[in-house]
């Protein structure tokens, strides 16, 4: 023990409050935190300006008068080429190819996690090795093959479609979050449960779903994002009039003709990203915990 | 361990068959979907598809039509300096914000809170920003403009030789949060008897971090680079929002060019050459990764 220059054998790393290393971190830390909160900062602001204001203004200026007509004509009368009726219906549609799809990829994939942790047979691990490595081919490679087996099945262009592509796609993600889930959940429940001779549908919905609460929050976290974020699968495989609201806000802020509206834009840009983040913030580590899991345990 | 439940008697179909029943979604995903699909596209690689997939075989036509493509080109070269910079800058930034928050800071939940908030967005949120951030008319150009530099240019979005770096920026803003979270579970999971040893022995502490804890994270630096880099290949909504690939074809990425090719061009063959070679890239990628992961030591 030479040259110790903190006090106490075993403290946790112990420092004064401000110290010159404090200092440097915090600053750092705050300038970081800044810069990362500039575009809400602005996208905020900007939809609050009226035109003539964004046109004098630079883009960090706060509104002089604050106007949430950008916002209400971002919802109900923004065009996107061909239709003048806002955000309003990719939003509706959003919800409607988000809420089935989380609900059945989350089933499917928990099922089939449980099938892995808790009844191996032959060939499924190396059917979940597929499934595992499958996760990381490009989506490029199987989206045209996706859209002649939804025209064969003839639910091409429907929400219908789009919600089995995010079914199918979710599935690697999540069968890997149950999988490892169930296999840590205590043995003996399940061999108490089979000498009772519960079989495989009884003991899935009597012990292990009410079990896996805290992974189906984290997976409903993990899937509602995922999805309301998508765009690919959304531009592909549905109709114009289906459009998720990711593809319709492009359409509406990268339109080439008329006069370019910026504040109805970023308007538009913060209600499709709303949604996203209400959840981000309301359920906080338990987001983390979704992206760590799926990407640590990998 | 589980192993011994479905062993005992022989192997039969029968045996275990609600499990079998219960796996068919995974089966079918795994076995249709990603190998015959991808297996589909590959064959139709190799043909002369346009329009409408049929199988009149031209070998390797398509890719050498596709090497030859200035579209196709200028897409990889994109993607060669996009996935540099991203790899680069967001394993240096993130790893140095998780080092910075893992110093038993007070407020830490609050800093990773609005480090990690862009990753909950979209791309095209994200792709829109900043479009909107590197305006020249409106944005930092015109801004610093307005402080009196009038000279200051910086226009990404409209000059074709540094567009892609206006998108790395994007993407920076939104994906960084994500690879500081994860190393910051990595440098969690470090005994603390890692830094009282260090601490003993008169190590300073960044010596401690580039020497005991970087090796020691090895294991989240893999998965990470694994998980950007998959990402990156796929980088594909933020171009079409932030620039459409503009000015000109100066940002295009191989993405792009395959939806492109299949849904706008109807030509489908390039579209699935293309895709093929996204999949080769992955595949360089992945596959000594799974080898090291699933092959070698088995775990769980």
């Amino acid at each position: 023990m030479a040259d110790i220059t903190f006090e106490g054998p075993y403290g946790r790393r112990p420092r004064s409050r401000i110290s010159a290393q404090n200092i440097v971190i915090y600053s750092v830390l705050t300038l970081v935190a800044i810069y990362y909160l500039i575009p809400l900062y602005v996208m905020v602001v900007t939809s609050l300006k009226g035109l003539p204001e964004i046109r004098m203004g630079n883009i960090f200026s706060p509104p002089i008068e604050a106007t949430f007509e950008p916002w209400a004509r971002a919802w109900s009368s923004a065009c996107t080429g061909l239709n003048c009726d806002g955000l309003q219906r990719g939003f509706w549609n959003s919800v409607r190819i988000t809420v089935p799809s989380v609900v059945f990829s989350i089933l499917i994939a928990s099922i089939n996690g449980y099938a892995l942790a808790n009844w191996r047979f032959k060939g499924s691990e190396v059917f979940f090795a597929v499934l595992m490595i499958g996760a990381f081919i490009p989506y490029q490679v199987m989206i045209y093959p996706m859209v002649i087996l939804l025209r064969e099945l003839g639910i091409y262009g429907t929400l219908t479609g789009l919600v089995l592509v995010h079914t199918i796609f979710g599935m690697p993600i999540l069968t890997l979050l149950f999988r490892n889930y169930f296999t840590t959940l205590p043995e003996e429940l399940f061999k108490a449960a089979r000498v009772d001779g519960t079989g495989f549908w009884g003991i899935y919905f009597r012990i292990m779903l009410p079990l896996s609460v805290p992974m189906l929050v984290v997976a409903v976290i993990l899937q509602a994002t995922n999805i309301w974020n998508d765009f690919l699968f959304g531009v592909v495989f549905t109709r114009p009039e289906y459009y998720p609201m990711t593809v319709q806000l492009n359409n509406i802020v990268n339109t080439t003709t008329g006069v370019r509206e910026y504040n109805v834009n970023m308007a538009a840009t913060i209600l499709t990203g709303l949604v996203p983040l209400l959840i981000y913030f309301v359920s906080g580590r338990l987001f983390v915990r979704g992206i760590a899991a799926g990407a640590v345990k990998g | 361990m589980a192993k011994s439940r479905a062993s005992g008697r022989p192997f039969r179909l029968f045996r275990n068959i609600n499990a079998k029943l219960a796996a068919i979604p995974m089966i079918l995903t795994a076995m249709v979907v990603f190998v015959g699909f991808s297996a589909w596209t590959i064959t139709y690689s190799f043909t002369r598809s346009r329009l409408l997939p049929k199988l009149d075989f031209v070998g390797l036509g398509q890719y050498e039509r596709l090497w030859a493509s200035d579209k196709w080109l200028i897409s990889i070269q994109n993607l060669v300096i996009f996935g540099i910079c991203m790899l680069v800058l967001s394993f240096v930034i993130g790893f140095l914000l998780a080092c910075l928050l893992d110093q038993k800071i007070r407020f830490e939940g609050v800093f990773r809170t609005i480090l990690l908030y862009p990753f909950a967005l979209s791309f095209v949120v994200t792709g829109l920003v900043w479009q909107w951030i590197l305006n020249p008319d409106f944005g930092i150009q015109s801004i610093i403009r307005g402080m009196g530099w009038q000279s200051f240019t910086f226009d990404p979005l409209n000059d074709g030789r540094i567009v892609i770096f206006g998108v790395v920026i994007a993407a920076l803003w939104q994906g960084t949060g994500f690879v500081m979270v994860l190393m910051l579970a990595g440098l969690r999971g470090i005994d603390d008897e890692i830094w009282k040893a260090s601490r003993v022995d008169g190590v300073p502490a960044w010596k401690t971090y580039l020497f005991v804890v970087v090796p020691m994270l090895r294991p989240v630096f893999v998965t990470t680079l694994v998980i950007v880099t998959a990402g990156i290949v796929k980088v594909y909504d933020l171009v079409v929002a932030q620039t459409g690939g503009g000015p000109g074809i100066a940002s295009e990425v191989p993405a792009k060019y395959v939806y492109d090719q299949m849904f706008l061009n109807q030509n489908l063959g390039q579209g699935f050459a293309a895709s093929t070679m996204m999949l080769l890239t992955v595949a360089i990628i992945i596959i000594p990764w799974a080898y090291l992961e699933f092959g070698g030591r088995r775990r769980g």
